[in-house]
């Protein structure tokens, strides 16, 4: 079945989640979506499987339009959904699991499981899956799991198939075989959408890749594309972003992070050794694809993780080891990466907000007492310093659009005396208009003399605000390399390879 | 439900407003739109919600008072040949009923003079005491995101410690009635604090904690009830300690007829103290924010685990104040281990219909006290059986527990889907509660 997307578009308040998307899918061909989280990936696999409408667009399946009201439609027209977190019932068997929703029934409600066994067992036998039908989910790898998900998927009759970051939870002999998978799925004729970021497998599998970024689709590339090309395609080639700034000017201030290591509860390693140095007046940005360390190594500057080895200075003082609340104190500004979650309280006003880490002090405390002229007046100002659009200082910061959410926690944290500012993403899902604006304000704060650190998962961003950038990949520091850079060698370095070498390749 | 109930409020207003503008033709700013907004403004709020359930509890209670009515069955018998009985007997049935019920809870219009008549009104009031203490403290956990359903256990022990100080130490009389109630609110909020301390260091579920803690207290304080030496009233064989000191109980406020004692005011102040306290105290905003986004209170400095034992000490010291109520102002003569008399389970409805703001706690504890003292006046003039009573209680907690089912048959509009997200988690939280074994309430120490 062929399968085409036509101008679909997906808003969400302000922010265009899908611009204008167009996409065809044929039979037998694997066609790789490939971008960064919140690229709007997902959000086009859900209008596809009918669990959001688009605004506009439409959908055909073998030239005719389609209108779904739910997964349920979808399913029935013949769409099937690997997802990332399996839809799985762990303690039902496989053969369960996949009559689960079109149960056969024989006389009398009864289950008619051999049904179910015999189905498992022919889709198995057909792509030479080995699953047991009668084995309970939850005790086979994930892996095999997987293999359960897509023959339920099969089961339904599917003739497209959307893997939607199958690999992420894989090993890599998992991945390999799941390719193998893949290929035969499509030698059978079915249509495959594989979504991910991560390019070996891409260049493995794909038929036609289409890169979507921020939204919208911005580049298609042939399988036989370098590395370089498609990591400079995913994170941005076009420059459309230009900061204004000079060379920087250096203050005696400093962020000294020496043998960082940061460990999860189980011990995984998600930093490690990780030593670099930021100056006074200087942004860094710590550039990589996402899942790299960098969110650990943010965290770990906050003080928000707990298993922290090494030593972080700011200006002679030691960090780790200390509270959240000390480190604000010491003069850590943070904007965290997801400010819906970490950075706001959706409920609380703007106002509310713009204090929500100074509410012991003067002026917005005295003596445990809230002073509410003083948070008021405070909020007002900043409202218009930062042009903030809101209705006013009492609305539910949560009620704003995602650009003036991540207005409010810039406000709150630039508003503060900082000695060091962290910014993760500081414009992840934020609209274009407020983009510019975070971009100046950060660039302002690294003129004032105070070490910057910004997180960034795109490369236009990275080179547009970094004076140096540092790039991780798979929680170790590949290279710091001044922002001037050639992009397509910080490209490659996103792909582990190292500066020296990247530079060859590239 | 509380805390973010300003934000669907918010949105419903912004909703119902969008479409209507553009037809009334820029109108905007005027009257009609002012009004519509205002109108839409209220009817989303929680406060509409808790004032349907209480009509839908009391259409449906009269169901109930009519169907179990002897009058009514009989007159049922002949509807065919005479309709007419059947909805004269339904009228007699309830109107007599929520007559008593007024009677018995606000005016008796029926007594000889103006202060027998007002009596019911000091007697629903002193009913209401305890609640409003309890239900403050329960509603505290709420906005910080801890389910406390241990207020029977933290009165009980309260209730324990504020008698053993009243009926043992000899003291002035002022000194000897505060170290009483001190001791009662310690031990309330020590008892929470457990669960408080569990949860905060292991993260064990303050729900199972503070239900186990219930059955602790309960079994403790009738072992120290049984235990001669300990509680127990000295020459008696029963479960229940000696009558309290003079100097140590609560002085009637309007006098010996009425019932009306100290702890009303005590609880008044309590109720202004804790509004200050969650909307113009930093303590307040930090409980507010890690119950409404924990995660943003962590990354905002807030030590997480010190906030949560806080929350639990100071909604257990006033758990601890009711119990301390119970023992130094209702039952003075001695009491025995059903002393919390389901106020500690009646404190979470209390707090759920007040949608754990303290005023609104404050009317649904003299809600709940004007059933109390109303429903024996039900029974007494009317032999209606208090079940009944208990049935309509009961009933505007159902309803209060289904928002959705009260907004629809009142035709309310529904709070915006997106804001209300982070509501989602509590709610199902109070639907547990409701699941959650309530005893049926030991009503014969209010009696």
């Amino acid at each position: 079945m062929r399968l085409e997307l036509r101008g679909i578009t997906k808003r969400f308040g302000s922010l265009v989640a899908n611009d204008h998307i167009d996409l065809v899918v044929e039979p037998g061909e694997i066609h790789c979506l490939l971008g960064e989280n919140g690229a709007g990936k997902s959000t086009l696999m859900n209008v596809l499987y009918g669990l959001y409408t688009a605004d506009e667009g439409e959908i055909l399946l073998d030239d005719e339009v389609q209108s779904f009201s739910g997964p349920g439609d979808a399913m029935a027209a013949g769409i099937g959904m690997v997802h990332q977190h399996f839809m799985l019932i762990p303690v039902f068997t496989v053969a369960e699991n996949v009559m689960l929703g079109h149960e056969q029934t024989r006389g009398g409600g009864r289950l008619d499981l051999e049904a179910g066994r015999a189905k498992v067992r022919e889709i198995a036998d057909r792509f030479g899956f080995h699953v047991d039908p009668d084995a309970v989910v939850e005790e086979l790898p994930v892996g095999v799991q997987q293999r359960v998900e897509i023959i339920k998927a099969l089961s339904r009759d599917a003739k497209v198939l959307v893997f939607d970051e199958p690999t992420a939870v894989l090993t890599p002999q998992e991945t390999d075989e799941l390719m193998a998978i893949m290929r035969q799925l499509k030698s059978e004729g079915v249509a495959i959408v594989f979504i991910t970021h991560k390019l070996r497998e891409v260049r493995e599998v794909a038929d036609r890749i289409t890169v979507v970024r921020r939204g919208a689709i911005v580049g298609e590339a042939s399988p036989g594309a370098s590395d370089a090309e498609l990591a400079a395609l995913m994170v941005g080639r076009a420059v459309e972003l230009t900061v204004r700034k000079d060379a920087p000017t250096y203050s005696e201030s400093a962020l000294v992070v020496k043998d960082l290591e940061v460990s999860d509860a189980r011990g995984t390693v998600l930093v490690d050794d990780v030593s670099f140095t930021v100056r006074g007046g200087e942004v860094l940005v710590v550039a990589g694809v996402q899942g790299n360390g960098q969110t650990e190594l943010a965290e770990a500057l906050a003080g928000l993780q707990p298993n922290v080895r090494g030593s972080i200075t700011l200006d002679g003082q030691e960090l780790v080891g200390r509270s959240v609340r000390q480190i604000i104190d010491a003069g850590l500004g943070f904007v965290p990466e997801d400010r819906g979650v970490d950075g706001l309280v959706g409920s609380f006003t703007v106002a509310e907000n713009l204090m929500l880490n100074r509410a012991d002090e003067a002026p917005f405390a005295k003596l445990g007492m809230l002073q509410l002229k003083a948070r008021d007046q405070f909020a007002r100002d900043k409202v218009d310093e930062f042009d903030i659009r809101t209705q006013g200082i009492d609305v539910p910061a949560g009620r704003l659009s995602g650009g003036n959410q991540q207005k409010v926690v810039l406000a709150r944290e630039l508003s503060r005396e900082l000695r060091l500012l962290v910014a993760a993403q500081p414009t992840r899902g934020v609209d274009v208009g407020s983009i510019e604006f975070i971009h100046k304000r950060i660039v302002e704060t690294r003129d004032a003399g105070i070490p910057v650190i910004v997180l960034a998962t795109e490369l236009d961003e990275a080179v547009a605000l970094g004076d140096r950038i540092l790039v991780m990949y798979r929680g170790r520091v590949v290279g710091i390399v001044p922002s001037t850079t050639p992009r397509d060698v910080i490209g490659l370095m996103m792909a582990g390879i190292a500066p020296d070498d990247a530079g060859e390749a590239a | 439900m509380s805390a973010s109930q300003s934000a669907p409020a918010g949105d419903a207003a912004e909703r119902t407003v969008a479409p209507t503008s553009p037809d009334s033709g820029g109108a905007d700013g005027g009257p009609d739109h002012r009004w519509r907004e205002a109108i839409a403004r209220v009817t989303s709020g929680g406060w509409a919600v808790a004032v349907g359930a209480v009509i839908l509890a009391v259409v449906a209670g009269s169901i109930m008072i009519a169907v179990t009515d002897p009058e009514v069955q009989k007159a049922a018998g002949y509807f065919f040949s005479r309709p007419g009985d059947l909805l004269s007997a339904v009228g007699d049935a309830v109107g007599g009923a929520y007559s008593a019920l007024f009677r018995g809870a606000i005016y008796n219009y029926n007594a000889d003079t103006f202060e027998k008549a007002i009596r019911p009104l000091t007697q629903s009031l002193t009913y209401a005491t305890p609640l409003i203490l309890a239900g403050l403290g329960i509603a505290i956990g709420f906005r910080s995101g801890m389910f406390n359903i241990g207020g029977q256990g933290q009165m009980l022990m309260s209730a324990a410690a504020a008698g053993w100080v009243g009926f043992s130490f000899d003291l002035p009389a002022g000194l000897h009635l505060f170290v009483a109630v001190a001791a009662g609110v310690v031990a309330g909020a020590l008892w929470a604090g457990i669960a408080g301390v569990l949860k905060a260091t292991t993260g064990a579920h303050e729900v199972i904690v503070t239900i186990m803690l219930n059955y602790i207290a309960f079994y403790l304080l009738s072992y120290l009830l049984a235990t001669p030496g300990l509680l127990q009233a000295p020459g008696s064989a029963n479960p229940k300690t000696p009558p309290m000191a003079g100097s140590a109980v609560l002085p009637r406020i309007f006098g010996p007829q009425y019932p009306l004692h100290l702890g009303f005011l005590l609880a008044l102040v309590a109720v202004v103290l804790v509004w200050w306290l969650l909307n113009r105290s930093s303590l307040g905003f930090r409980f507010r924010m890690i119950g409404e986004n924990q995660y943003a209170g962590r990354v905002a400095g807030v030590n997480v685990s010190r906030t949560i034992v806080g929350s639990m000490l100071v909604g257990g010291a006033l758990v601890g104040a009711a119990g301390a109520t119970q023992v130094l102002g209702l039952i003075t003569n001695g009491f025995g281990s059903d002393i919390d008399a389901g106020v500690g389970f009646d404190a979470i409805t209390v707090a759920l219909l007040g949608s754990s703001q303290p005023v609104g706690v404050f009317f649904a504890s003299l809600l709940f006290g004007a059933f109390k003292a109303g429903g024996s006046a039900m029974q007494a003039a009317e032999g209606i059986p208090i079940e009944i009573v208990l049935v309509v209680q009961s009933l505007i907690v159902l309803f209060i527990a289904a928002p959705p089912l009260v907004r629809a048959i009142f035709r309310l509009p529904q709070p915006d889907k997106h804001s209300s997200g982070r509501k989602k988690p509590r709610e199902s939280k109070a639907a547990a509660a409701m699941a959650a074994p309530t005893t049926p309430t030991a009503d014969g120490a209010a009696r």
